[in-house]
């Protein structure tokens, strides 16, 4: 943080109209229907000054505070995946010709967007969907020219667990860094092009102190944490665990409801759907997200591979904390907390791993 | 949007054949000169066949390589299949591909090949069959076991007719009921039966197995027991399939994406999965 500037609240609107003024669609978290979730957002007044969140298994709530912070809670209800990974994507329309049909191709033609206040967990989310989604066209038409202005946590909910995941609470690759004091933020450039959209700003640089409290801040939002991953090869524990009785046990709490994956930032999971026209003319084919929770995921003709809610349970968190690494050299699992948090059953993925993993290795 | 992978290219039915009741064959040709020019498959690769209105089916390609046509051999079970049943020759489908790993051909030649399969598991075989054909001198000994519920199943009876001649292919046929019909010539009992009679140089031998889990599983161990590597038993496997792209994720099992690391798998790498219910 040696470059560190000082951008004071009562400044963030002028940082919001120069992203704007350089042709990007502002997304910020904002309040609505009862949740913080990242929307379009114009003004810096629209931001959830002063209020907290609280997340815990199967709970969310909002609580006023007595500071006037913008971002003084964690995770918003939904990640930044729908804006790169739209939960509906049409790809091809279709029209019949007198000789056979023609395919028209959809693709997204958006304006590029800036976060304000991604959160590490979630730009991590980005980084592994990234990977997966690196050449798919509708993602990459949405995700090529993002901008993110990143929100280093200061005040990690209950179900937080991003310092064991490796994943925050300071986020690591951004165009800006802002970490939230009392009157300001301390503002880091990540990338030439952040650099140079805050140039005609000409803030000042933070001081010492401003620095040193940031710092503090951050550090203390990760000891706070006390939700954790076990540590270790969980690709190559999980994988020996296939018999464990837990998956039995959670399964008799699990609603096979699919409330985790859909708030899980990384699931990327879909279903193609052919839509026809009534007189058959015409015809869109989309793809919409689906969970491995469904009873449609492992169909086939005269044989479901995963007929019960354990093997479901099982194939989401071994998936999820083991075969990833296999599949994208990363953990499905950032620690954002949003299964735990959104799950109906309170089912808390930390300590069904525990719980599954123990004390002992499987199988031996 | 690239054709033939994210975006399906119109194919005609230049040909259909219906081989049983609820099975038919539909010989395809690409619409586009340039995409049927390029257009190249491995046997046992599949495609994404796409009826407008309907969906996608991922269906394995069951042509003769030389042909420059793309045969589908396609049992009647749901929405796309039905439907694909109800057209007549001159129509017109979309397809995406060829996807997926297929047969490991440079790897059977010098060796004698076992060929398993059960009931329409003969579809992802049948590429197989016509590759080892068109170079038969660089293959050992061909074998090929063909197992059938009912005789009334045993589908492209043209094409058996043919290989049953062959003087190159050893083809042996078993049905698995009880009362099989009157003109039923062949072995009567589970195809795996037939195994135990057949003629094996382990160390010489490849094997590619298809049809239901079960079944494919039961070979590979008895051909193990028979003294067959686990690494040179292949497998086509079937899973939910609705990208072919390694995106949806409905393939998966365990770290592996069936539609891009298979269909077809080698025995040391999958055995450990199959018999996990629910993996
Ligand atoms: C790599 C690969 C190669 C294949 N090759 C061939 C091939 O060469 N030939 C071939 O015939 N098949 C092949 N298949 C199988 C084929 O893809 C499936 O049979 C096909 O997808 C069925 O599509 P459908 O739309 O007709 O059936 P669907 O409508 O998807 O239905 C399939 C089955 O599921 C059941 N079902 C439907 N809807 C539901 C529901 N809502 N809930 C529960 N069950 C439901 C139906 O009763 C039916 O039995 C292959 C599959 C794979 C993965
Ligand atoms: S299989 Fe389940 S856990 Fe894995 S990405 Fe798909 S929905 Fe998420
Ligand atoms: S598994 Fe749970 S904690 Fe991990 S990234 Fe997904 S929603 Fe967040
Ligand atoms: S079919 Fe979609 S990932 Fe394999």
């Amino acid at each position: 943080m040696t470059h560190a500037l000082f951008l004071p609240h009562a400044r963030l609107d002028d940082l919001i109209r120069q992203v704007q003024s350089a042709g990007y669609r502002v997304i910020g978290p904002k309040l609505e229907a009862g949740v913080i979730h990242y929307a379009e957002l114009n003004v810096a007044a629209e931001l959830p000054w002063g209020w907290q969140a609280e997340q815990t298994p199967g709970r969310y709530r909002l609580h006023r505070s007595q500071q006037t912070l913008a971002f003084a809670w964690a995770a918003p209800a939904q990640g930044l995946k729908p804006w790169f990974f739209a939960p509906v994507e049409p790809l091809w329309r279709l029209r019949r010709t007198p000789d056979g049909f023609g395919l028209e191709p959809c693709l997204p033609d958006a304006k590029p967007i800036a976060v304000l206040g991604a959160r590490a967990c979630d730009l991590a989310a980005v980084a592994r969907q990234d990977r997966i989604l690196e050449h798919d066209p509708h993602y990459q038409a949405r995700r090529q020219d993002a901008l993110f202005i990143a929100l280093h946590c200061t005040h990690p909910a209950a179900s937080c667990f991003c310092t064991s995941a490796g994943t925050g609470p300071r986020a690591s690759r951004f165009d800006l860094g802002l970490t939230e004091l009392d009157t300001g933020f301390v503002l880091e450039v990540g990338s030439p092009r952040g650099g140079k959209l805050i140039e005609p700003l000409a803030l000042a640089g933070a001081t010492a102190d401003q620095i040193q409290a940031a710092q503090t801040a951050v550090a203390a939002a990760a000891a706070q944490q006390t939700r954790r991953l076990p540590a270790g090869d969980l690709a190559g524990r999980l994988a020996a665990c296939i018999d464990h009785p837990r998956w039995d046990a959670v399964a008799q709490r699990c609603l096979a409801c699919g409330n985790c994956t859909q708030a899980c930032p990384t699931c990327f999971c879909h279903a193609r759907r052919e839509t026809a026209s009534a007189d058959g003319q015409s015809a869109e084919h989309s793809r919409h997200w689906d969970s491995c929770f469904g009873e449609l995921h492992g169909h086939l003709a005269g044989f479901q591979v995963r007929p019960q809610t354990a093997q479901r349970y099982r194939q989401w968190l071994t998936h999820k904390l083991g075969n990833w690494w296999a599949q994208f050299g990363a953990s499905g699992c950032v620690g954002c907390g949003r299964c735990l948090t959104w799950c109906p059953a309170g089912i808390d993925l930390t300590e069904e791993v525990a719980a599954v993993l123990g004390e002992a290795p499987c199988g031996r | 949007m690239r054709p033939l992978i994210e975006l399906p290219a119109p194919a005609r039915i230049v040909e259909r054949l219906q081989e049983t009741e609820t099975i038919f064959t539909l010989r395809l040709k690409l619409e586009d000169a340039a995409l049927a020019a390029h257009y190249r498959f491995a046997p046992g690769q599949f495609n994404m066949l796409y009826l407008p209105g309907v969906g996608e089916a991922p269906i394995s390609i069951a042509a003769d390589p030389r042909a420059g046509l793309i045969d589908h051999t396609i049992r009647m079970v749901g929405s796309v299949t039905r439907a694909l049943a109800q057209l007549p020759a001159g129509a017109v489908i979309g397809l995406r591909g060829p996807f997926g790993r297929g047969w490991p051909m440079p790897a059977a030649e010098g060796r004698d090949l076992i060929i398993i399969t059960g009931g329409l598991g003969c579809a992802p075989s049948v590429s197989a069959v016509h590759a080892v054909l068109a170079q038969r001198a660089r293959y050992g000994r061909v074998v090929l076991l063909e197992g059938v519920r009912h005789c009334r199943d045993l589908a492209l009876k043209s094409r058996f007719a043919e290989w049953l001649d062959h003087p190159d292919l050893d083809v042996q046929l078993a049905v698995c009921e009880t009362n099989p019909c009157a003109d039923w010539p062949w072995h009567t009992g589970n195809v795996l039966t037939l195994m135990d009679a057949m003629e094996l140089k382990p160390e010489r031998s490849l094997a590619f197995l298809c049809g239901p889990e079960g079944m494919m599983q039961a070979a590979a161990e008895k051909l193990v027991q028979r003294g067959v590597q686990a690494g040179d038993i292949y497998l086509s496997l079937e899973r939910n399939m609705q990208c072919a792209l390694g995106l949806c994720g409905h393939c998966q099992l365990g770290p592996h994406f069936v539609c891009r690391a298979g269909p077809v798998f080698d025995y040391a790498t999958i055995g450990p999965l199959l018999g996990k219910r629910g993996v």
